[in-house]
Order: C-alpha cells, then structure tokens, then sequence
C-alpha cells in the first residue's frame, strides 16, 4: 500500500510518501497559497519517489491548509496527526509539544497513540513560531540563527506575551545596550514559560516529545526541559511528524 | 411539511414584534428582562408580557465599546449595544427593564443602562441555600412586585401569580419534553433546530399558544422520519454560557463537521426547565424565591447542582463528549470549567473548552478544536 500524507502549516508545508518501508520527505514554505504549496509537495513527492498519482492509494491531507486542498481523500485535524506520528516514531512518548508557525499545542496521548486530551493556545500568536519569527526580524537575523545565539547565563526577562508588544519590549532592551544572546535566551524562556504551562494543565506524564517547526530550535528545547525540569525529546524529522501521521493514518483505512 | 412546524419557531419573533405593535396601542404592557433568574410569573401575573432582552449579535458591539469596556463579555456589550443604539423593537417596546446582579459586568452594566429607560435591578444572592440568601431573594421578589404594581397601577393579585406559575410550569414541560426527544439515537433534531425551538420559544407573545406549538411540534417531531445514518454521529452535549440564534456558531460548527448538539445544558436550554414552583406552597413569593434560587447558574458559589445535572444529562441523552463553551471575560464560567472537566473526564469521555466572542474571527481555529475532540470520541 502505497500512502501520502500532507501538512499544510501556516510557514512551511510538508508531505510524506510511504512506500512499504520506503519513505520520502519533503518541504516547502507555504506562501499564500495553501492549495498550490499542497500541489508542490504531492509533485515532488512523486518526482523523487519515482511514483505516479494513480499508484497511490490515499491521501491525507492535515493542517490548517486541509480544508482548502483538493485533492484529499481524507482530511484529519494535526492534533490526530501528531499523535499517530510521535506513536511510530517514539512509541514510549505520553506528552507530544507541537509547536508551528500559527500554533501550539500540547497532546496527551495513550500507549497506542490514542490523543487523551489537547491543549491549543488561543487565539494570540504568544508561544508560536510567528512569535519568533517576529523576534529574529527585530534583531536582523534568520530565525534559524536564534538558538546558535543565545546566551542562557545571561538570560533577560520579556515580560509582553503579546507578540506587538514584546517587539518593542526588545527594542528597548537594545537600546540600552542589552547583550543580543541574553535577549534571545529571554525570547526562547517566555516560549518555553507559555507552552510549558499549557503541558502541565494536562499532566505532562513523560516520555514528552517536541515535535513541530520549531523542535528544530534547541534553545526552545533548553527552556521547555528548565520550564518542566524533565527531558524533551526531538525526534529526527521533528517537523515531518504530522505529515508522517498523515500517511500512516492513511494505512489504517 | 414537518419542516414547516421547526420553521415555525423561526417567525415567532417577527409575529411578536408585529402583535406588541398593535397591542401597545391598546395599553398592553411590555417587560425586558435579561436573565432566567427573573421571576416571569409576577410580570405574567400582571397582564404583561415578559421578553428576554439578552443579546446576542455581534453587530451592536462596536457602540456598547464606546461606553463599556472591550475586555467585557460579548452578551453584556451586545445587550447594552441594542439598547444604546434603538435597534431591538423589544427593548424600545419595554416599558420596565428588569435586572439583576447575576455577575460583576452586568450589575454595572444596568446602572448605565437607566440612562436609558427605567432599570429596576435585583440584588440576586449567591447562595442557594434557604435561610439568609432565601429571605433576601424573597424580599426582592416583593420588592419587584411592588414596582411593578407602580409602574403599572394595578394590584397584583396570589392567584394571579398561581395562574401564572401554572402556566409557566406548562411551558417548561413542553419544552423538557421537547428537549429530551433528542435522548433518541437518531436524535429527530439537529443542533441548530434545537437552538431554534428553545430560544425562539422565549419571544412568544402568548405563552399559552407557545404551549400548544411545543405540543403539536412534539407529534410531528415524534414522527419524523430521520435518516438512520445520523444516528452514527457523534453525540454532543454543550454547556456553559447562553447560547442564542447570532451566537450560535459552535452548535453550527458542530453540525457542519459531521455532529450534533443533542443538548444543551445552559440558561437558554436545559438548564432551568426542571425547576418549577411548587404549587403546595401558600405563599406564591416564597414558590418562587425557592425555584429561582435554585437555577444552578455559575454566579452560584457553590453550584453542586450543575455539576450533577451535567452528570445525568451525559448519561440520559448518551453523550460521547462535552463542550464547555465560555465568552470572554465570563469569569464565573471560566473558573467553574475546572469542575465541569472533572465530572466529564469521571465519565471517562472527551472534553473540550472554548473560549470565544461574537465574532467569526477565530472559526477556523474553534474548527480544529472540535474536530480533533470528534476524532478522539472511539465508535
């Protein structure tokens, strides 16, 4: 059997292909357009998978852009998807922190993978990828340059959760000269601080597992494990683990 | 045809505007009230009509914000937003406005609102329990029929109140029974027309005849051909804040993504229709003091009977998951989520809490959260 699937984030699309025990990965930003990003990551999918369309048998579609793409044969939400990716790939995990561009959230789930309860962040970009985002523009860099430059022993407070407001928040510490990398560590504590506290509304039991985007940031990692004082696991592929979902969802049909 | 007797429900509000247009001429009395907690029966008892003023459309927001602050809940600045602008009928046809002090935003709110026309407010306790709190609620509940004998220059008469509690009672009847049909599997009516009947129910100008429309849609309700496929939906029960046609859009999300809200357990559903006045009582004040006193409303402290009316509401209409829905800035519901969860997850089902507005600026993301609490209901 031979299953796709495909997460459409609000930042970065990303599809899966299972073939048996092959697996091809791949990712894209979004831009946009939800449905043409979604078109992208089926086409490269089969280009380096060297399959056709007609060859596949489902395709599940997850994100906030599913609703949007076409060409699903199911649509399942990401808090089902992160579940059943996060069981393959680390079956002794109980707590999944998922962290997009636009979300993030906490998935308490079962040894099967089963979600037993969820946590979402309202409506605020607080503790997202966007948050940072925003962040490392202020501070002239990529957002994948923050957490080679953080500096934890010389962590600064933000206090504005507000996404706006920390912006200026920033600003001001800059201009009183205030060390880049000590900011930086402050930016990845406030994140840590936000969801580590949605995690413990549900428990955090452990193995936990961060998966998402911004799993790819080792300083969100640092202050998660200092916010819950356990150990967070990124799995490899962190960011694929929705859409790995996805596709193995689609073998259960 | 059946469709008809739900659509029916639909125009009652437009036939009442429509009556009292009329009936106003000829002298009839017209009071707004803003909650369940409002002794109906003294207004009835009085040869008036009662109509619930409660808002619930997002459009005369942005004028209740030039008085009343943002970071309110969308029900209180909804409410003061039709009065302030003149753009509900019933509010302008209301001769007396009757408040009480069920939470912080409201009690403040009314104060203003006498800028507008004549408020009488009713200083509601928090407890349910008889002894001081019961003999406060009596004295406000005398202290309401004296107004209204003033405003209205008539005398309201115990057996004029007992026809009243009669009366009330029968449409409190019509209405559980109507609402436990949905304990059936399939359930004959969607969330929305659920919402329909029940809310709608409220506008009528003659309770009388609203019985009777609850008693014929019953039959035909009873009748129903549904499609068998619907009983494989998933079973939703919702709770927490009112719910009203304009803030309906978690009932409909629900609907759109393949569910039904069999039940609601909030003011404007199941919340108060097993409360009734007891007729043994010789006194027609301290029958209703007691019944009021009683509504399980989370400005109660404490408020045990929610939770157990939650619990056998789970089970008699076979819930496979809860939705706790809170506006914004309603603190008593937010807070008391904590205790709801508990009793859902004793059940051992999927629960879920909302925190919205009025608005449709967060559907997509409401969406993802019902979906994903759909998705974890086990068929």
């Amino acid at each position: 059997m031979i299953t796709v699937g495909v997460d459409i984030g609000s930042v970065a699309s990303k599809g899966v292909l299972l073939n048996g025990e092959k697996r091809f990965s791949t990712v894209l930003p979004t831009g946009w357009s939800p449905r043409d990003a979604g078109e992208k990551i089926l086409s490269t999918l089969f280009r380096e998978s060297c399959i056709g369309r007609q060859e596949v048998d489902y395709i599940i579609v997850t994100g906030y852009g599913r609703v949007s793409f076409g060409q699903a044969d199911k649509t399942v939400t990401e808090i089902s998807c992160h579940a059943r990716g996060v069981a393959a790939l680390c079956p002794e995990a109980r707590t999944i922190i998922d962290i997009g561009g636009q979300d993030s959230k906490v998935i308490s789930i079962n040894e099967k993978g089963k979600v037993l309860d969820f946590a979402m962040n309202d409506k605020c970009a607080a503790g997202t990828g966007k948050f940072l985002q925003v962040m490392a523009n202020t501070l002239g860099m990529d957002v994948a340059e923050l957490a080679a430059s953080e500096d934890p022993s010389e962590t600064v407070t933000i206090n504005s959760m507000c996404t706006v407001f920390a912006e200026s928040e920033i600003i001001g510490l800059l201009a009183r000269n205030i060390s880049k990398g000590g900011i930086i560590a402050g930016l990845h504590q406030s994140v840590g601080k936000r969801v580590a506290s949605m995690a413990r509304r549900l428990g955090a039991r452990e193995k936990i597992v961060f998966t998402g985007g911004v799993a790819q940031n080792a300083g969100v990692r640092r202050a998660l494990e200092e916010e819950l004082k356990r150990t967070v696991v990124v799995p490899e592929g962190c960011q694929f683990t929705g859409a790995l979902g996805a596709a193995l969802l689609g073998l259960d049909i | 045809m059946e469709n008809n007797t739900v659509e029916q429900f639909m125009d009652i509000r437009a036939a009442t505007v429509a009556k009292m247009l009329e009936e106003k001429e000829r002298g009839m009395k017209v009071v707004g009230i803003y909650c369940t907690f409002c002794p109906q029966e003294l207004v009835l008892a009085a040869g008036a009509i009662p109509v619930g003023l409660c808002g619930t459309r997002e459009e005369p927001i942005p004028a209740a914000e030039e008085v009343l602050p943002r970071n309110l809940c969308p029900l209180i600045k909804s409410s003061y937003g039709f009065a302030v602008t003149d753009t509900c009928p019933f509010f302008n046809f209301s001769d007396l406005i009757v408040g009480e002090t069920t939470c912080d935003g409201k009690k403040k709110m009314f104060e203003i609102m006498q800028e507008l026309k004549p408020v009488h407010v009713m200083q509601l306790p928090h407890h349910h329990k008889a002894g001081a709190s019961l003999d406060l609620w009596i004295d406000e509940i005398k202290s309401l029929k004296t107004k209204i004998e003033e405003e209205f220059q008539l005398e309201i008469k115990d057996e004029d109140i007992w026809k009243a509690v009669d009366l009330v009672n029968q449409e409190k009847k019509a209405l559980k029974e109507i609402s436990d049909l949905n304990r059936n599997s399939p359930p004959p009516m969607s969330g929305l027309e659920l919402l329909t009947v029940v809310w709608s129910g409220g506008f009528s100008f003659d309770k009388k005849e609203l019985v009777q429309m609850l008693e014929e849609l019953k039959k035909t309700l009873e009748s129903r051909e549904v499609d068998p496929k619907s009983a494989k939906k998933p079973r939703i029960l919702l709770t927490g804040c009112p719910v009203g046609l304009g803030s309906e859009k978690v009932v409909r999300l629900v609907d759109e993504l393949g569910a039904t809200v069999v039940a609601m357990e909030n003011c404007t559903g199941y919340k108060t229709l097993e409360l009734m006045a007891d007729r043994s009582k010789d006194d027609p004040i301290v029958a209703l003091a007691e019944k009021y006193l009683n509504i399980p409303c989370s400005c109660m402290s404490p408020n045990p009977y929610r939770m157990e009316l939650l619990g056998r509401m789970i089970d008699d209409f076979n819930a496979e998951a809860v939705i706790d829905l809170t506006w914004q800035a309603c603190h008593t519901y937010n807070i008391e989520s904590h205790e709801v969860e508990k009793v859902v997850k004793d059940k051992g089902l999927p629960f879920l809490h909302l925190e919205s507005d009025y608005s449709s600026s967060d559907e997509e993301s409401l969406k993802v959260r019902i979906e994903a609490m759909l998705e974890m209901i086990e068929k």
